[in-house]
């Protein structure tokens, strides 16, 4: 399917209702918890789920949603997750991924990092603008929501302890095929744009299938 | 042989040329990560083998490939294994940091082989197979993430040693 196509099966808004639910979760989403999250009818829910998986924006699997198995344990429900591959349309066609993938190799072999992690940290304090660094990660959170970052607050027992991770790359396609050298300009970008003497700092975290980026309270660091 | 694809692992042998030495202030930060990036690796999902010294937690002291040259060598289940530590856990931020502590590369400096699997590879085995990647470029015999081989073309041309 072309990627206009998969990008046209969103504009149904109970559609996009469902698949925005099912990526914001970040785990497999069974159609009964899909439906009720939107108040839809389940068979509905499960049509249009279906379309979103044909269209290759969702996965599907089948997975025993009680935890049991073996005899008795129950028949698989079918449960959906976003699709990790990429849609993207620009009109009139543009290139931009080879574009940044021939800069990055040039910059990786030339050891360019510290300039463009200069760079990556001069944009993001431009795109903070006049604004005061973050204050607390709810606000971090908006800031990089608006950024596609897909961020959500992961809750410790601790409340201090609290944390701010994202479940999307924005630079994903060029981070996997350059990773110390994209993710390290990731890392300044966020820095300029969180701000240096904030309540809040960025800091390197990698973890498989997550931005590698963390923010969390500055004081965690200073005691 | 009782099987007829015999299970493989993944080596690799990596390279780094230390701009200080290692009891220097500059690179104390590095020597930090150490312990803890080690542990990481050992406990990551996949991880098969590393390198350490006798007696020693690491193999920093082992110079195989030159004076200031520090070497890392270790065996995984998949491509997919060694990826996930080397870019997806703390071992990123020594990554990104590389440039502080350790000379650009010009020549290749990390390389990635097919072994059976339980072959524990040797360093003189790794330094073959890097010199391999930097005479005739990348080929099922040595190779980097960039241009990865499967167990099975390693296979199709020799180039897994029978254990």
């Amino acid at each position: 399917m072309e990627d206009i196509d998969a990008i046209a099966a969103l504009q149904d808004p109970v559609r996009r209702r469902l698949y925005e639910y099912v990526a914001g979760q970040g785990r497999e989403v069974g159609r009964n918890e899909a439906a009720e999250a939107t108040g839809v009818a389940r068979t509905l829910a499960a049509h249009h789920l279906d379309k979103l998986a044909a269209a290759g924006l969702l996965e599907s699997g089948s997975r025993r949603l009680t935890g049991r198995s073996g005899p008795g344990a129950g028949r698989p429900a079918k449960v959906y997750t976003r699709s990790r591959a990429e849609r993207s349309v620009s009109l009139p066609a543009r290139d931009y991924r080879t574009a940044a993938e021939l800069l990055a190799e040039a910059a990786e072999e030339a050891g360019l990092d510290d300039g463009l992690c200069a760079a990556a940290r001069r944009r993001g304090e431009a795109l903070r603008g006049s604004a005061e660094p973050c204050d607390d990660l709810d606000a971090a959170r908006e800031l990089l929501a608006a950024r596609g970052y897909e961020p959500h607050i992961e809750d410790a027992e601790d409340a201090e302890a609290r944390v701010l991770r994202m479940r999307n790359c924005p630079f994903h396609a060029v981070a996997e095929r350059f990773p110390p050298l994209v993710c390290g300009m990731n890392l300044a970008l966020l820095e300029g744009l969180i701000g240096a003497d904030g309540a809040v700092r960025a800091r390197m975290d990698a973890r498989p299938g997550e931005c590698c980026v963390i923010i969390e309270p500055s004081k965690n660091n200073i005691d | 042989m009782t099987s007829a694809a015999p299970a493989a692992h993944l080596a690799e042998l990596n390279l780094a040329k230390l701009r200080h030495p290692l009891d220097d202030p500059r690179i104390e930060p590095f020597v930090e990560l150490l312990n803890p990036v080690n542990a990481a690796a050992d406990g990551a999902p996949g991880f098969v083998w590393r390198l350490v010294e006798e007696g020693a937690p690491d193999a920093t002291a082992m110079r195989p490939a030159g004076e200031n040259v520090i070497v890392t060598m270790s065996v995984w289940e998949t491509p997919e294994a060694l990826w996930e530590f080397t870019y997806r856990s703390g071992h990123l931020e020594v990554m990104r940091r590389r440039r502080e502590w350790f000379d650009r590369h010009v020549e290749a400096y990390l390389v990635l082989w097919w072994v059976p699997a339980g072959h524990i590879p040797t360093v003189d085995e790794a330094l073959e197979r890097l010199a391999d990647l930097r005479a005739n470029g990348p080929s099922p015999r040595a190779f980097t993430f960039a241009s990865t081989y499967t167990a099975a073309d390693s296979l199709r041309t020799d180039a897994v040693p029978t254990a």
